[in-house]
């Protein structure tokens, strides 16, 4: 199964990556060679069964309600590339 | 004078409560041992001056948030991170009274098995510095096999712990999923990810899981332990099942020597009591890595989504507007691996694929668990090699990612269900060792322990390597 390109760049802007032309170039390559070996999990005839997102058999965990103590704000923009006013900052939208 | 070459973390809480060295000593004696010897092997991005704490020191693989000394998680994009708190192993150490000696190289974001993806450069194998240490945890493999410190945390997504430990002759283990707490772990896949001891003896490896294991309020996935962890006597296998699968153990690429040692390991079982038989693992293993390798990835491209060079990490300008920011931060920030597994993710979960891919490989996840538990019907454990190579070149898997993923095609099965898994070292091929796993049902440690252990006392392993000794 061969990824072309077109999809590799639309799959690049769904995850945010702005790929240089030799990065393209090269996962081209290899997500198709990558998904060729996966896409052996389609052999299986698998439609009775259920399918599993964890391994534990845990259902609705539930937590008491009770406030606790947070980071305080100036701990939470200590690592912040840009601040202001107790807010992170970002460029515009 | 405290020689770390030799010394096992249970040697070294000896010394302290006899009074033959302090705390202090023994983390200035690790870090005159790191000073020597890791300029050529690089197991530590970055060490810990003081000891904080009377106990043992211990290294963590930097994918543990340790408040106020830098996680990177081996990526450029967390460069500078300073956690503002503990992750809760960090914190169950902190009180334990273990200091922290520093933080272990690994592939970034623990997507590797050689800990060549690190953004830092790579590290080398102590047994021969031309060789990968194993990855992704393979910094703190490194840093406990050359003495660099006496035990160490990793983390094990698809056998992360287990392979690093293997290719390093080191004892690691891989919990069941849900007994370690993952608040605080940088996350990669995290139906997947936990955190593991790595040591130079099992006995040590229990004492380090005693520590770190039971139920956390801040990661809702964990549970308590059914029973208290045991620390390992008893030096016989009698009344023990061992079921060898033979898919694990005839699969294509296990190079002679390495089922050669696998295979002795497996008579010893026999001579000290144990019961040995065969066992199917048809669909799991023939499977196994191809489920892993869509399962993974989709959970990365959605964990990883968090870096976008406005909360934390690193930010690159962009021409004009947010987006523009996330993108060329995003591209500049992360390695090869991070982004092929994004990218993979994304394709596997993105409309029209999400059924043929994603969805079957979580349908296979379900087949791979129902094998394992038929097998654990009529074993106790099962064994076989934990890589199917002994330590290969730096530089011979860099520019082949399949070639690279087939490292953990022996880990990755019993991972996908859940279960937990103890490499031990059983011997050498190649004058490089080889690494023998035991798996065992859910909550079974005791059992992997009391196995390891046996077999640890009856194979003598000498965990110093050759060349440094």
């Amino acid at each position: 199964m061969a990824i072309t390109r077109d999809e590799v760049l639309h799959v690049a802007r769904l995850a945010r990556l702005e790929l240089t032309d030799d990065e393209v170039e090269r996962f081209t390559g290899q997500l198709s060679a990558i998904l060729e070996a996966v896409a052996k999990v389609s052999e299986l005839d698998l439609s009775d069964v259920e399918p599993t997102a964890h391994p534990l058999d845990l259902v609705n965990v539930w937590a008491e309600d009770e406030p606790r103590p947070s980071i305080p704000v100036e701990d939470a923009l200590a690592n912040a590339p840009d601040r202001e006013a107790g807010f992170f900052k970002a460029p515009p939208a | 004078m405290i020689d770390t070459l030799r010394l096992t973390a249970e040697e070294a809480m000896g010394l302290i409560e006899r009074g033959e060295a302090s705390a202090a000593e023994l983390h200035a004696a690790y870090l005159d041992a790191i000073r020597d010897r890791d300029g050529e092997l690089h197991a530590y991005l970055r060490t810990v001056d003081e000891a904080d704490g009377g106990g043992v020191p211990i290294a963590f693989k930097d994918v543990i948030s340790s408040r106020g000394v830098e996680t990177t998680a081996g990526s450029k994009v967390l460069q500078g991170y300073v956690p503002v708190f503990d992750s809760t192993v960090a914190a169950r150490c902190r009180e334990a009274g273990l200091p922290l000696i520093g933080k272990t190289n690994m592939d970034e974001f623990a997507m590797g098995s050689s800990t060549e993806n690190s953004a830092y450069g790579p590290t080398r194998n102590p047994w021969d510095p031309e060789r990968v240490p194993g990855g992704s945890s393979g910094g703190s493999a490194a840093a406990v096999a050359a003495g660099l410190a006496p035990w160490a945390l990793g983390t094990d997504t698809g056998g992360s712990v287990k392979q690093p430990a293997s290719l390093c002759g080191i004892v690691g283990l891989r919990p069941t999923y849900g007994t370690v707490s993952r608040y605080g772990i940088v996350a990669f896949a995290s139906s997947l990810d936990q955190v593991g001891p790595m040591t130079k003896t099992v006995r040590d490896n229990a004492l380090l899981y005693r520590i770190i294991a039971g139920r956390d309020p801040c990661d809702t996935t964990t549970v308590e332990l059914p029973q208290p962890v045991e620390l390992p006597e008893r030096e016989d296998l009698k009344g023990i099942r061992v079921g060898v699968p033979k898919e694990l153990n005839e699969a294509e690429g296990i190079e002679p020597g390495v089922k050669e040692a696998a295979d002795r390991t497996i008579e010893l079982c026999r001579e000290l009591g144990a019961e040995v038989g065969e066992t199917t693992l048809p669909r799991s293993v023939e499977y196994g890595l191809a489920c892993y390798y869509l399962v993974a990835p989709a959970e990365a491209s959605s964990n990883l989504s968090r870096y976008d060079g406005v909360r934390y990490g690193l930010r690159v300008e962009g021409e004009s507007g947010v987006r523009s920011m996330y993108e060329r931060t995003r591209d500049a920030g992360f390695g090869d691996e991070p982004k092929r597994r994004i990218m993979l993710g994304a394709y596997a979960l993105s409309a029209g694929y999400y059924d043929a891919y994603y969805g079957q490989a979580q349908k296979v996840r379900t087949v791979i668990a129902q094998e394992h538990a038929a097998a654990f019907r009529s074993f106790d454990v099962l064994v076989s090699p934990t890589s199917p190579t002994v330590a290969f070149r730096l530089g011979e898997k860099a520019e082949n990612p399949l070639a690279m993923y087939l490292s953990d095609v022996l880990t990755i099965p019993s991972n996908m269900a859940g279960l937990p898994g103890l490499s031990i070292p059983c011997g050498l091929s190649e004058d490089l060792p080889v690494g023998f796993q035991l798996i065992g049902p859910q909550f079974s440690e005791n059992t992997l322990f009391h196995v390891g252990h046996a077999l640890e006392r009856a194979i003598g392993f000498d965990v110093v390597p050759g060349r440094l000794q």
